[in-house]
């Protein structure tokens, strides 16, 4: 039908006049490499009139003298050649990475970037090539504004937290990942899989209705292209870690002196009445970290297609040790990977891809009171890692030295931790014309997981009254099952009517969640050996209640409608709705509704600008829009008996049932209002690119967890738990501002530098419980919580003492409101606190805003030169304005500690910042500014080099591309925070947003020093 | 075109056909749970309630660790001054109504309370035989829970037979001093006409601890005759007879003996850790009172908590052989068995011996948090004790002496430690025997409180104002005004 309209408005042309055609053939060649390109289109007039074969060639029959064909090709400049007789041409296409961006997938189809009018953040393979990221995260840390990742430990394997726009709920705030349409956690993937990723920042990620407000992530995988011959491409590389950081800790003189005084100020005899021989003693970061930890990556990838069929298949094995403990915190995972897409008709078109991996963690206890870092701190230089046996030394069993600390390297040597996830993830989806313009998709996505975990703990004893000591060995062991399923439905329409062009998209997406996890505890484990701990040989009573189970079934059925419209690709609009049902909410409010719309103004298609040369584009857009969120428990509008029931009769426990946590059958959504103004602009033939945003997003009917109330309802009975209440609500304002020179200096030289920046203000603008204050985080030993969430206050921040200087004398002392309501005498040389409230007395009441864990304002800074065959890229990000709580000192007399201690005050005079040392009774270690610290911070993250083999001395052996590099990821952090890694953060997104930014001693990102090498066939 | 049309409306009718069947896809039925409202459909489901209605005597812990340390019998002790502030603040009679110590006191026993009521509530849903029983144990446990939150805080809020609901707080005013007891009398006379004096299985109420707990709710009302005809009749039903040897009564191998009436029951059997202390099945008191960094033979360590004073110690007259079971020597026990101890905050050199883990337990982990010593709650020396009180304050001071004496001898093994006043004189004595008797225990503080000596007794004690505790600071402002602090906080 399609042919029959061409050869009518051919027909046409030439009845009208056009006296002469002739027809064009040729071939078309990539110009860097020479080799054909199969699938370039051919326009002319904008219409598609031919493509090019297998081997490049193309004909075109029929043409006007005079007029012009333009070549296209995904991923290359677009070339134009005007028709003046018959003949044989010969076009080469030169690649550009920014074709390749065209065009961007905004959720239940794609958008070519131009008439894009959402905020999107794009991330290309070629990023990801460079960073060489081990977990797909880590390639948006620093290269997209707005966007901040942060990881929740060095240790390999670990997560990374990744906000969009800022922390808005007091709950979950990780954004909705989506892979090829699928709902689907990308962290276990094989980052070399990834052809690219799309970020949804504002209003536009409304067609994902309830789970876009934490913004959405669209992921795509890399597959095959039409009319291309097999490519296949071999990447591996071999690295070796080690901390990038080791704290500034006292010597064992140092040590023994700042004892001996800190005894004499409690007035108690000198524990160390001789240091003379001491010496350095033993450096127990140096025991602990190993900088010789490993790390092998290998991959390969086959792609290729006809003009029918697309295909990629990959397979990857990354391996990796810990900086602590080595294989005890090590990691390696193994994917699979298969695409495939098929025309099966011209109207029919199928895709398919699965996606399997195996990953296997081990893991040590981190970031808390008693970890292997946090004992490494803590435990004094004085004590040798091994007595005179060679058997593990015991830290002293007196209270000086705390119950928690005890030997680490011991410590590692008793951790068995391991789990293991077995996960098939994939989808299936296909496209039908059914008439011209009209596409009926439709798409089911899948997950099924299988995880298991074990851990063992052995018999040990480490002194005395050690909490750590096991006097019973034990193993507890999990297997967790994971399933979703995701089904689109969905029309797309698209007519243009003269300068007017619409599309039109409508469908209905369902999803379910569902799993279950069994869990078991068995005791006595046979020879006290890891290798014997099984729940099968643990044979020892009590085989009471040592298992639990859960299940959960999570469903939602959504509906949605876009339209988009544009006049002459000048003047841009569209609109979306979607309707949610969802089972988290009961029945009266289990449906919500979401719109958004977003308009779009080419200015550079304008009269007044379009003369001017130098602009080649200049974009002005809107989006205003409402978006939800559902992330909490399962069932929390229904009361249902899951307390626990548990007591002893006749010397057994006995098990009933009882009510548990309570429910609030109003439980509804949570809502999102999402306001962004932007301005995109290319300047100078497209080598200045300038994005700018400014948003505002209000989060509504936050859905809190563990509100407290009030005791009566029993909500912190066993098992019980405060329902889930609607009750605040966050504001966020920020800035974005991406910045990006690319110049091609002449055949041999080019390079680029893209920079970003982003200020987002966070405040909490309604806490609607009777003590508008929510609490978490703790600090220290047995101290209130310090982390709040407050109404006018940034959500999270500090509440504690204010520290004002060291009292020097004691009429200094004298002069000040008493101190003694916080439980301790004071003496010179001890911290001043400030009377917030002006009662004339200090006490737990004059806390106040003592910091804030979020940013000011992050940054990102990246480059790339290449100088003939040479490579060179670096990449760096910052943030600036975070606090960082220091909680890893135990602050015991007899402990090991920083040497900013050396500081310390000793007499009137010596010191206003550090106090003095006593093994007395102070206030000191309350939580107060003093142990708030500024972790601002500037990484640079990755440098690398890279040399690429000559292309003659290469097509002698069929080699497209050889490439060796060396690089340096996490290079350096220049910062002023004295722990292990200002980077770091615990609580944020996922578990809660107020708690985070303390740190226990945080498992630092290690430095890793690597050669690879990249080969293409 | 025709075709497309055909095509087109086809489509059409597939998308509306998915568009239609719709929300019954989020209908689904909620799997492997029980729904809270249409439960109590059998005598089992009764039976299972019941259990949770018992579990939150364990975290009654916090009460006896607590009490003990507000009395002049110990002092706080932890690690240093800002280990567990709220404890170390009410040793030092300076806590505010911001103490998480006291709110969870508050918090555990209102949620005991709530899950009787929530049996109670449904109390006439199902009709089976011996439901009466499982009905008076439900009250006895109503009774108990409410006989500590009325101890601790003065007039609390009632609601009946009913669960609260969030939003009561600020509507259900705080019910007066005597209309809690006279609420929970009505339980505990509702409790002792349906309770066997046998319980159907160890732990579970008799009909002597319903008679006992009564005895004690009308003494503490100095309802003196009262509590002396019904502690009368737990003595003279002899079903109970105190341990001849007092050393053995709070070993782990004598649990539930012939001395105990009342009797809260731990178990080692099962793990816990600090994020849910009131979820632990074991006494977490034990733990706390643990000897700091202990090692050596028969105890195992701990937090060392709750130090017994000098003071205390030497209470105790020369051959009275409750002094070494009660609290124990460190420096002489370690120099005797070659032990080693650390010194904690406060250190006096004096742990609280009956509440010290033992050796021998399973050790589950958090292994300081799972001890299995049952807490002898109502012991029938104390029963004998309260009666000689209330027989001495209603007149009747020779049972009261033989009450006394029974006490004395078994403590001295003879009987020339016999006390022979009368009247006010004889009160004194009793009131004297009972910190001794009951040493550790958790009940020093409240006697001296409603006997009027706490003043004299303990540092820092101010009348009229800590003769109670503060309401939770959170409590009053959930209740929006609805609930006055109570005097001087």
């Amino acid at each position: 039908m399609k042919s029959k309209l061409w050869q009518f408005a051919f027909l046409l042309f030439t009845a009208i006049g056009f006296s002469q055609s002739v027809t064009v053939s040729g071939k078309v060649y990539d110009s860097s490499t020479n080799t054909p390109l199969g699938g370039a289109t051919v326009l002319l007039n904008k219409a598609g009139v031919a493509s090019s074969a297998a081997d490049g060639s193309f004909t075109v029959s029929n043409v006007a003298v005079g007029s012009t064909l333009t070549f296209s090709f995904y991923g290359y400049s677009s070339q134009e050649f005007v028709v003046s007789k018959n003949e044989t041409i010969t076009i080469s296409l030169k690649q550009d990475n920014k074709a390749i961006e065209e065009v961007v997938v905004v959720g239940y189809g794609s958008q070519k970037k131009k008439d894009v009018t959402g905020a999107v953040g794009y991330i290309s393979t070629k990023t990801i090539e460079q960073l060489k990221p081990i977990k797909i995260e880590q390639a948006l840390q620093g290269t997209l504004a707005g966007v901040t990742v942060t990881s929740d430990s060095g240790a390999p394997g670990a997560g990374f937290s990744v906000l969009i726009r800022g922390i808005q709920s007091n709950g979950n705030n990780s954004p909705l990942y989506i892979v090829d349409g699928n709902i689907s956690d990308p962290s276990i993937l094989n980052p070399s899989d990834i052809e690219s990723i799309n970020v949804l920042k504002d209003a536009q990620a409304s067609i994902y209705g309830v789970r876009g407000a934490n913004g959405v992530v669209i992921i795509k995988t890399k597959n095959g292209k039409k009319n291309t011959k097999s490519n296949i491409s071999y990447n591996s590389y071999i690295g070796q870690q080690e901390t990038t950081k080791k704290l500034n800790l006292l010597n064992a003189t140092e040590y023994a002196l700042l004892l001996n005084e800190s005894y004499a100020n409690g007035g108690q005899v000198l524990p160390y009445p001789n240091v003379s021989n001491l010496g350095r003693g033993t450096d127990w970061q140096n025991e602990v970290f190993s900088n010789k930890a490993p790390i092998v990556s290998n991959d390969i990838n086959f792609s290729g297609g006809t003009d029918k069929i697309t295909y990629a298949m990959s397979g990857s094995h990354i391996k990796q040790d810990g900086i602590v403990g080595l294989d005890k915190s090590g990691f390696n995972r193994s994917t699979a990977s298969l695409s495939l897409g098929v025309d099966v008709t011209k109207k029919l078109k199928v895709q398919t891809n699965v996606n399997y991996t195996f990953l296997n963690r081990k893991s040590l206890s981190e970031n808390n009171l008693g970890a292997p870092l946090f004992n490494a701190i803590n435990t004094p230089s004085t004590i040798s890692p091994f007595n005179s046996t060679g058997d593990f030394s015991l830290v002293p069993s007196t209270p000086g030295f705390g119950i928690e600390v005890i030997n680490p390297l011991a410590q590692i040597a008793n951790t068995h931790n391991d789990y293991n996830i077995k996960r098939i993830s994939g989808a299936f989806g296909l496209d039908y014309s059914i008439i011209p313009d009209l596409v009926l998709s439709t798409k089911i996505g899948f997950n099924t997981s299988n995880s298991e975990g074990k851990s063992f703990s052995k018999i040990v004893n480490y002194g005395g009254g050690k909490v750590f000591n096991v006097d019973r060995s034990s193993v507890n062991q999990n297997a967790i099952n994971d399933n979703s399923y995701v089904f689109d439905l969905y029309l797309t329409y698209k007519k243009n009517i003269k300068n007017h062009n619409f599309t039109g998209t409508l469908g209905t997406s369902n999803s379910k969640e569902w799993g279950n996890g069994l869990f078991a505890t068995g005791f006595d484990i046979p020879n006290n050996s890891w290798e014997f701990a099984d729940i099968s040989l643990a044979n020892g009573l009590p085989t009471a209640k040592n298992i639990g189970s859960y299940v959960y079934d999570e469903r939602l059925n959504s509906y949605f409608a876009r339209i988009q419209y544009d006049y002459d690709g000048k003047y841009l609009l569209s609109g979306i709705a979607r309707r949610d049902s969802s089972t988290k909410f009961g029945p009266d409010n289990a449906v919500a509704y979401f719109l958004s719309a977003t308009g779009g103004w080419i200015l550079s298609k304008e009269k007044f600008l379009e003369n001017i040369e130098s602009i080649n584009q200049m974009k002005l857009r809107a989006s205003l829009g409402t978006l939800g969120n559902d992330k909490i428990g399962t069932n929390r509008y229904l009361g249902l008996l899951d307390g626990e029931a548990t007591y002893v009769f006749n010397n057994m426990l006995v098990n009933g049932f009882t009510i548990g946590k309570l429910p609030n059958p109003g439980l509804k959504w949570e809502t999102a209002k999402k306001f962004d103004v932007g301005l995109d602009v290319k300047l100078f033939n497209n080598q200045l690119d300038i994005t700018t945003d400014y948003f505002i997003e209000s989060r509504l009917d936050l859905l809190i967890e563990g509100l407290p109330v009030s005791g009566i309802v029993g909500a912190s009975a066993p098992g019980g738990a405060s329902p889930v209440v609607n009750a605040g609500s966050t504001q966020n304002k920020g800035f974005e501002f991406s910045i990006g020179y690319n110049k091609k200096l002449n055949d041999n030289l080019s390079f680029s530098v893209n920079s970003n920046f982003t200020t987002i203000d966070n405040v909490v603008t309604k806490v609607s419980d009777s003590r508008g204050i929510i609490e978490s985080g703790s600090f220290g030993v047995g101290q209130p919580l310090i982390s709040r969430m407050e109404e006018g206050q940034s959500i999270g921040y500090f509440y504690g003492l204010q520290a004002d200087g060291i009292f020097q004398n004691q009429a200094e002392i004298n002069a000040h409101p008493s101190q003694t309501g916080l439980g301790s005498a004071t003496s010179p040389g001890d911290i001043r606190f400030k009377d917030i409230n002006g009662d004339g007395v200090i006490n737990i009441n004059d806390r106040t805003n003592v910091g804030s864990p979020l940013p000011e304002f992050t940054l990102g800074f990246n480059t790339t030169i290449n100088y003939k065959n040479v490579d060179f890229t670096a990449y760096s990000y910052a943030s600036v304005g975070n606090d960082m709580v220091r909680n890893y000192e135990r602050t015991l007399s007899d402990l090991n500690r920083l040497d900013y201690v050396l500081d310390r005050w000793t007499g009137e005079g010596t010191s206003n910042t550090v106090p003095r040392v006593t093994t007395g009774a102070t206030n000191n270690n309350l939580f107060s500014s003093y142990f708030v610290e500024d972790a601002s911070f500037f990484r640079i993250q990755n440098i690398q080099l890279g040399y690429s083999l000559g292309n003659k001395f290469l097509k002698n052996y069929g080699i497209n591309k050889l490439r060796f590099y060396a690089s340096i990821n996490n290079v350096h952090t220049f910062t002023k925070y004295r722990g292990f890694d200002p980077a770091a953060t615990n609580g944020a997104p996922i578990a809660t947003a107020i708690g985070g930014g303390i740190d226990y001693g945080f498992y630092p990102t290690p430095r890793t020093y690597m050669f690879g090498l990249n080969l293409n066939f | 075109m025709k075709k497309y049309i055909f095509i087109t409306t086809i489509f059409a009718s597939v998308i509306i056909t998915a568009l239609s069947c719709s929300d019954d896809f989020i209908d689904r039925e909620v799997q492997y749970s029980i729904d809270s409202e249409n439960y109590f459909n059998s005598e089992q489901d009764y039976k299972d309630a019941l259990i949770g209605a018992y579990d939150l005597l364990h975290a009654s812990f916090m009460n006896v660790l607590v009490g003990e340390i507000a009395s002049d019998n110990t002092l706080s002790g932890g690690e240093s001054a800002n280990d567990v502030v709220g404890i170390q603040q009410i040793d030092e009679m300076n806590h505010s109504p911001v103490n998480t110590n006291l709110k969870n006191i508050w918090d555990w026993m209102f949620a005991g309370v709530q899950r009787c009521n929530y049996i109670l509530e449904f109390k006439d849903k199902t009709d089976f035989s011996g439901k009466n029983q499982i009905i008076a144990e439900t009250r006895y446990l109503r009774a108990y829970y409410h006989f500590e939150l009325v101890k601790w805080f003065g007039g609390i809020p009632l609601n009946g037979d009913k669960r609260f609901k969030v939003g009561d707080e600020k509507t259900i005013p705080r019910s007066s001093v005597s209309e809690v007891y006279a609420s929970i009398e009505s339980d505990l006379l509702y409790a002792i006409d349906n309770l066997s004096p046998t319980a159907p299985q160890v732990g579970r109420v008799t009909k002597g601890a319903a008679q006992a707990l009564l005895g004690k709710t009308y003494l503490y009302q100095n309802k003196f005759s009262q509590a002396a005809a019904v502690l009368d009749q737990v003595i003279t039903s002899n079903s109970y007879t105190l341990v001849s040897n007092y050393n053995t009564i709070f070993e782990n191998n004598n649990e539930n003996n012939s001395e105990s009436v009342f009797e809260i029951q731990y178990s080692d059997a099962e793990g816990a850790g600090f994020g849910c202390l009131q979820c632990s099945e074991g006494n977490v008191a034990v733990g706390f009172n643990g000897i700091r960094n202990y090692s050596g033979p028969f105890f195992d360590g701990g937090y060392s908590f709750n130090v017994p004073t000098q003071a205390s110690y030497d209470a105790y007259e020369v051959g009275d052989n409750r002094r070494d079971v009660a609290i124990l020597n460190i420096v002489t026990w370690a120099a005797a068995n070659n032990a080693s101890y650390g010194e904690g905050y406060k250190h006096t050199g004096f742990f609280n011996r009956k509440y010290l883990a033992r050796q021998g337990d399973s050790n589950i982990g958090d292994q300081n948090l799972t001890n299995p010593n049952n807490y002898r709650a109502i012991r029938y020396a104390d029963v004998l004790l309260m009666a000689a009180e209330a027989f001495n304050r209603s007149g009747n001071d020779v049972k009261a002496r033989t009450y006394l004496n029974l006490v004395r001898r078994r403590a001295f093994g003879d009987n020339n430690h016999d006390i022979s006043a009368s009247g006010a004189a004889l009160t004194d004595f009793i009131w004297a025997e009972r910190k001794l008797e009951l040493m550790g225990e958790g009940h020093r503080f409240f006697d001296l409180v409603r006997t009027n000596q706490a003043a004299t007794s303990i540092t820092g004690f101010v009348s009229g104002k800590h003769d109670l505790f503060p309401i939770p600071f959170e409590e009053i402002q959930f209740s929006n005004g609805n609930w006055q602090q109570n005097p001087n906080y």
